[in-house]
């Protein structure tokens, strides 16, 4: 009863009470379009890493936390620049046509996942053999099978167009992948704008 | 006497290492109806933090944690 006396003398038209209105819905329109903005520029439970180093652990590592991230319900993109490239060579494929610096890089850096090395302890390859048998034993997966299974699972890969360029790498010696593109570093960028998490490594 | 969980779904994860028991798990949850059990047995001791991690951000709920002999049993149950 109390109440609706209230209201009544509330919704009198005066006009003071009317421009007031007038005001509060103006603030509130003000807010829904703040909060649509808001909501639209939210990131997405996504994952967005370079991976950057060309070291056998680091990789693994890289690759670890995106098929973890995946189970976790996350969308993983993972963009591979500079070292990173030659681990996504395929050894057995090749690629004609290339210039001298090409050929120089190309042979000189890893061809493919199973020439990748240890950051450390590599002692000339005996240290990265060591903990590849040692991962065999413990039942660790190798970084074949992590890249597999990153494909099953969707992992999105992007190649850094520029990286395979300057190391005269063409894409018809990168290995067969499910999801994978090159692009520049917009790309990454805007995949990062739009991920929680980001990760360099 | 604690209560028996009766589980949809045995999966055997023993001796995998990080990070196939989540990774596995997360895909046989999906081979089960909503509301339904699974039976998750590991032995890495990282699936202890591990496993409640994982249920938390996929909105599952582990029902019942059991360990001995360097074996652990996760009863999870769907929910989403």
């Amino acid at each position: 009863m109390q109440n609706s006396t209230i209201l009544e003398k509330e919704i009198e038209p005066k006009e003071e009470n009317l421009s007031r209105l007038k005001e509060l819905e103006d603030q509130i329109n003000g807010i829904k379009e703040k909060l649509e903005s808001l909501t639209k520029s939210a990131p997405s439970n996504k994952l967005s890493m370079i991976v950057f180093s060309g070291d056998l652990d680091k990789v693994l590592a890289a690759f670890i936390i995106a098929t973890g991230a995946v189970a976790m319900g996350m969308e993983v993109v993972m963009f591979f620049t500079f070292w990173g490239t030659p681990v996504l060579r395929d050894k057995n494929k090749k690629a004609g046509d290339k210039d001298l610096m090409g050929k120089m890089f190309g042979s000189m850096l890893p061809k493919g996942t199973c020439e990748v090395k240890l950051s450390k302890m590599n002692m000339a390859g005996m240290g990265t053999k060591m903990m590849k048998s040692l991962m065999k034993k413990k039942n660790v997966a190798s970084l074949e099978q992590m890249i597999e299974m990153a494909g099953e699972l969707g992992v999105q890969i992007y190649v850094c167009e520029m990286s395979m360029d300057l190391m005269g790498f063409k894409q018809e010696e990168i290995i067969d992948y499910p999801n994978m593109s090159f692009c520049g570093v917009a790309k990454f960028l805007e995949e990062a704008m739009d991920s929680k998490v980001q990760l360099f490594i | 006497m604690s209560e028996e969980i009766h589980a949809d779904k045995v999966m055997d994860l023993k001796g995998l290492p990080c990070p196939m028991p989540v990774v596995k798990v997360s895909k046989g949850i999906k081979e089960v109806e909503v509301g339904q059990v699974i039976e998750a047995v590991t032995t890495d001791p990282g699936s202890l933090a591990d496993f409640p991690a994982w249920a938390r951000t996929s909105g599952n709920q582990i029902l019942k944690t059991d360990q001995g002999d360097g074996v652990i049993k996760f009863y999870i149950q769907r929910k989403a």
